[in-house]
């Protein structure tokens, strides 16, 4: 069985509708993300997967246990870090990890141990005895990560580990993510950050309204949502502009100083035209510039076309 | 269940360090009770009816407060959702955080103790059967303070809501007026109140009399009354999962 298996799962708050039968399923050792707008029902579907939201309808199984009938096995096996870093800021990091591995019921040595590798491996260790409310809110960050691994879960969840962070804080979290997933974990992470989705995540299911509207790779994603490309290319003899804008798939053809700036539907077959062209004028092509759409609105194009 | 209790052990010594010095607990939990019995000790009342009510009191105000702060400020900070990603069960947690309040109600309570030790100087009538009492008045409050926790909407509002709870119950319990000398409708609602049946039963266990209800009823009341409380507090923790 897959480590995240979601079948029909729903979720009613007062009769609104706030996740609509939803099923998909995430692989062991996969990086998976969890990607919307606000309000599309990211967090709904991570709680329920973890206990804290009842489930309305349909079934989970989170490492092969159901959170509606199994939850103090789910809760054993996986580690949650919600949108806030919310743990006790009176207490120490020290006291934080070893409260938290406590709880697990992890032995007293084998607790110490583990704490000092965290710590070391968030780079925490010059701040194991400032409180948590003296930490600065990217140090926050990492050490509610390290608190949902001190009992080495199987599955992580992510919801949101970059909000609010400066971009030094977050390149470091996801460096972070990205070892962890290297070393095996499966990671199940919620962004409204498309970004942050097509940086890390191998496969990405798009949430929006409380229903899935898009899955696949970063790479699948933006081909299939792209629609058009733009192409910068230039020549060591002369074309015209009108030539160029009549070969198939240019959409858009513009001239800025030497080159030409093509917005194309399909680029491999646009440059290959320009190649027999340019042979045929025996001139050849000195730049081209593929670049593709940008994820923004990649994004956009996939909730817009939802909407439509 | 060695699992429950022990995690609900560490939930216990978590909220020790770190709510100890937050102002609710130091203010409501020993100031409070403190005060209250200076005053009424320099306004000379009698030492006998006093020293019960001083020592319930104290219990009662700590227990609760500690309670006030844990979960009040926890789930201001959405850190007490944390317990409940946790392997152990809700009744689990409501137990944890019913230990916590239970072991600085019964810290908050020495100052009274040495009060009506040396100023009062009453020696208990039963010590053994005091400290019961004082453990199972303890376990009473702290439970009950777990679950007047969770009717707190807003946070900034709990000393407010949880006084307009605790005031009225001195009045109504034994501490200042005898239950007996109450209009007949009032003494009803007297022993509606589980405050009044620790009074009695500390009462009885530092003097050797009580008001209107005897220790072989006042004493089971104040486990029973923690252990229904401590059930209920459960609810309420299930209900804070939408």
């Amino acid at each position: 069985m897959d480590a995240i298996v979601v079948k029909n799962l729903t979720k009613y708050y007062d009769g609104f509708l706030a996740v609509d039968h939803i099923s998909f399923s995430v692989k062991w050792g996969e990086l998976f993300g969890f990607l919307g707008p606000n309000g599309a029902g990211k967090t709904t579907t991570v709680r329920m997967l973890c206990g804290l939201t009842r489930i309305s309808e349909g079934d989970a199984y989170v490492a092969g246990y159901s959170p509606l009938r199994e939850l103090k096995l789910v809760k054993k096996v996986i580690g949650l870090v919600p949108d806030v870093s919310n743990l006790y800021p009176e207490l120490t990091c020290w006291e934080n990890l070893i409260f938290a591995g406590e709880m697990y019921g992890i032995k007293k040595e084998e607790l110490v141990n583990r704490a000092y590798e965290l710590l070391k491996l968030f780079d925490l260790m010059d701040k194991k005895d400032s409180k948590f409310k003296q930490l600065s809110k990217g140090q926050k960050r990492k050490l509610t990560m390290a608190a949902a691994l001190v009992h080495k879960p199987k599955i992580l969840f992510l919801d949101e580990p970059t909000i609010g962070l400066d971009v030094r804080s977050r390149r470091a979290v996801w460096s972070m993510i990205r070892e962890l997933n290297e070393n095996g974990l499966t990671i199940f992470l919620t962004t409204h950050n498309i970004h942050e989705a097509f940086n890390l995540c191998e496969r990405i299911m798009v949430i929006n309204k409380g229903k899935i509207i898009a899955a696949g790779s970063p790479t699948e994603l933006k081909r299939r949502f792209s629609g058009s490309e733009v192409l910068e290319v230039s020549f060591t003899g002369e074309i015209s502009i009108e030539e160029i804008s009549q070969i198939p798939g240019v959409i858009k053809a513009s001239r800025s100083g030497g080159s030409f700036k093509l917005v194309v539907s399909d680029p491999i077959s646009v440059i290959e035209e320009l190649v027999g062209k340019a042979r045929s004028r025996r001139i050849s092509l000195n730049y081209v510039n593929l670049r593709g759409a940008d994820a923004e609105e990649v994004f956009l194009k996939i909730i817009g076309e939802e909407h439509a | 269940m060695l699992d429950e209790i022990r995690g609900a052990f560490y939930i216990a010594k978590k909220d020790l360090k770190e709510y100890y010095f937050k102002p609710p607990t130091i203010s409501w939990g020993i100031a409070f009770p403190l005060v209250f019995a200076l005053a009424f000790l320099l306004r000379g009342w009698e030492k006998d009816w006093l020293a019960p009510g001083l020592l319930t009191l104290s219990l009662f105000f700590g227990s609760t407060s500690m309670s006030a702060a844990s979960i009040v400020f926890e789930r201001r900070m959405e850190s007490f959702e944390r317990l409940l990603l946790f392997p152990i069960s809700y009744l689990g947690v409501a137990f944890g955080k019913a230990l916590s309040s239970f072991f600085f109600g019964l810290l908050s309570s020495t100052a009274t103790v040495a009060i009506i030790w040396l100023f009062l100087s009453i020696s208990p009538h039963d010590m053994m059967l005091l400290m019961l009492c004082i453990v199972g008045s303890a376990l009473q409050f702290s439970s009950m303070g777990i679950l007047l926790s969770f009717a707190v909407k807003d946070p900034a509002q709990a000393m407010t809501i949880f006084n307009s709870i605790r005031f009225p119950m001195i009045f109504l319990s034994n501490i200042i007026i005898p239950v007996s000398k109450l209009p007949h409708y009032l003494a009803w609602v007297s022993l509606a109140i589980p405050l009044t049946y620790s009074v009695e039963a500390v009462r009885y266990a530092l003097i050797g009399s009580y008001d209107i209800v005897p220790p072989q009823i006042s004493i089971p009341v104040t486990f029973i009354s923690f252990l229904a409380f401590l059930y209920l507090a459960e609810i309420m923790i299930k209900r804070t999962i939408p």
